[in-house]
């Protein structure tokens, strides 16, 4: 009898698949059905931008490092806004901690509605997309009202929070707040217990903890996995160590475990955000009192020279960063955002880096969907959240 | 844990290494020697005490007018103990820094990425290529002496073969096509 011959087919997926969030090209070798090997190939939507903060001065990089982040934006501008205080030595107020909370808290429940919609979308569960957008659509508004700007607040700066809350803005988080519990169960309601999304999450692109610790991914999907790391429990900033939270985690490691800790992640923003908001008064100190940073109030700067000096040098020269280098890890929706940022002294950084965990998930990618199927890929590349700005930056 | 309390517990455990106390403002910082790096890494992986199992982050800084001119920077963290750390290489142009893959998997494309963007080599890299710039790319970006503007033609295939005559003959026969 003659030898069936087998060959291998090489498929490319992306960089413009709808499924892949943006443009990662997968270079994958089938068997058939099943995966050999997968290549990720990044970089399409590289922009140098750690190469153009190098040129900006301190405080002008907080726009340019939300672009990298596009759906977590706050969350770099917080990890770079607190590396930086590290450098200066700043501590600041406990409203501008509890604000931060908050902003950081509402990001992450805004960044985890868009996986989840596009998540669902991906796996055939069309109409989550609907459904997660109409909520983010009220985060938006949140943003738009304390910014002026839906996707890129640029909110958190160096020394404190760019002004005070607007008017009204206690009661439209409050309405968030009320109304989005229900719409948790809602999501659960279509896909927890689904049978069609189990069959294809469960058992599907299962990643151990060593494994995931071994890769670097240290974020929902090693808590997904069985870890308890959190930057907010382990490291706390912010004073997330006087909030009252846990740390959802899971066991099996696959894709429904992740959206598990996901799901879950989203009610403890909302318990976190509740208590938050408590603590703020409407009114009150947005910065620190550091004048080395933060201009001076306006009406000083109207009736001081002093006053009119520090509000001209720190908006035509910048300040000054003293030489040392610093990282800060914050936990964003996505795992650790980490900035390493490096000072010679001067009003300009010498090197900014963020630590990218969508880069580490992407790197993982191979390594988990070996062996599987063609059809889990896509579950996968939605279950590990990546956003490829943050992956090229 | 402090770096020295790092140095002290490493010192046995990597014989002939001469480790160096690094400035810092929130973390322990060690300077590493570029031959022992691979035993370090190993040591601080595997001994309980220590336990960093997870590379959080390889980067590198260019300083440019000093030498050696480049610091390979690794950021470490202890889930058990609850620890990081962050270990500093120094290197210059021309010379290598052995790769930390065999330890930790995650260094693949960190390192690869800071190859990319300073073009500090990692021997025994498997795949050191590309990553974020295209493949026929000139230079690395991120050194200090690499411009901050610079025009690059576009990577296109070969123009169109057509002639002046043949091009107008076309929008002629176009427009005619139109007006009827």
């Amino acid at each position: 009898m003659a030898e069936l011959r087998t060959e291998t087919m090489t498929v490319n997926m992306g960089p413009q698949h709808p499924s892949t969030h943006g443009v990662l090209r997968l270079v994958l070798e089938l068997d058939g059905e099943v995966i050999k090997s997968a290549m990720p190939t990044i970089g399409y939507l590289h922009t140098g931008i750690e190469k153009t903060a190098e040129q900006k001065k301190w405080q002008q990089v907080i726009p340019l490092v939300e672009r990298m982040d596009y759906l977590g934006a706050q969350s770099n501008s917080l990890a770079y806004a607190l590396c930086v205080e590290k450098l200066l030595g700043l501590e600041m107020p406990q409203r501008v901690k509890d604000i931060r909370v908050l902003m950081a808290e509402l990001q992450r429940i805004s960044s985890h509605l868009i996986w989840l919609g596009t998540h669902g979308l991906e796996v055939g569960a069309v109409s989550m997309l609907f459904y997660c957008v109409r909520e983010r659509e009220l985060l938006m508004n949140i943003n738009e009202l304390i910014a002026g700007f839906r996707f890129f607040p640029s909110y958190i700066r160096i020394g404190g929070l760019r002004e005070d809350l607007p008017r009204g803005f206690h009661e439209t988080v409050t309405a968030f707040l009320e109304r989005f519990p229900t719409k948790i169960d809602e999501f659960e309601g279509l896909l927890t217990k689904n049978d069609v999304y189990r069959r294809r999450t469960e058992n599907v692109g299962v990643l151990t903890l060593e494994e995931a610790f071994d890769w670097g991914l240290v974020g929902p999907i090693a808590r997904a996995s069985g870890s308890e790391y959190d930057v907010r429990k382990y490291f706390p900033y912010c004073g997330y160590e006087t909030y009252d939270f846990t740390v959802p985690t899971a066991i099996e490691g696959d894709v429904y475990a992740r959206y598990r800790v996901r799901i879950a992640e989203m009610r403890q923003s909302v318990s976190l955000c509740t208590q938050a908001l408590a603590r703020i008064s409407p009114t009150g100190v947005w910065a620190c009192d550091d004048s080395r940073v933060v201009p001076p109030p306006k009406d000083k700067v109207y009736s001081e020279m002093e006053a009119l000096i520090q509000h001209f040098l720190i908006y035509s020269q910048g300040f000054t960063v003293p030489a040392g280098d610093a990282y800060v890890p914050v936990e964003g929706p996505r795992g650790e955002h980490g900035c390493y940022v490096v000072s010679d002294g001067t009003n300009r950084p010498w090197r900014v880096k963020m630590r990218a965990p969508s880069f580490m998930a992407i790197q993982a990618l191979p390594y988990i969907v070996r062996e599987g199927l063609i059809a889990d890929v896509v579950a996968v590349i939605g279950s590990t959240d990546v956003v490829m700005g943050d992956c090229d930056r | 844990m402090d770096a020295a309390s790092v140095i002290a517990t490493l010192q046995p455990l990597v014989p002939g290494a001469s480790y160096e106390v690094g400035k810092s403002v929130d973390f322990a910082t060690v300077y590493v020697p570029v031959d022992k790096l691979v035993e370090t890494c190993q040591a601080l992986r595997d001994t309980p005490s220590l336990a960093f199992n997870v590379l959080v982050e390889v980067t590198a800084a260019d300083y440019l007018p000093r030498e050696p001119r480049f610091e390979v920077v690794y950021h470490l963290l202890s889930v058990p103990n609850r620890l990081r750390l962050r270990l500093k290489v120094r290197t210059s142009v021309g010379a290598s820094v052995p790769t930390v893959q065999g330890v930790w998997r995650s260094a693949g494309w960190l390192e690869r990425e800071t190859w990319d963007m300073f073009g500090i080599v990692f021997d025994g890299h498997p795949d050191l290529r590309r990553l974020l710039m295209p493949e026929d790319w000139d230079g690395h970006p991120a050194r200090k002496d690499y411009p901050v503007q610079i025009r690059k033609t576009a990577q296109t295939y070969e123009p169109l073969e057509v002639t002046e005559a043949e091009f107008k003959a076309n929008i002629e026969r176009d427009r005619v096509k139109r007006t009827h």
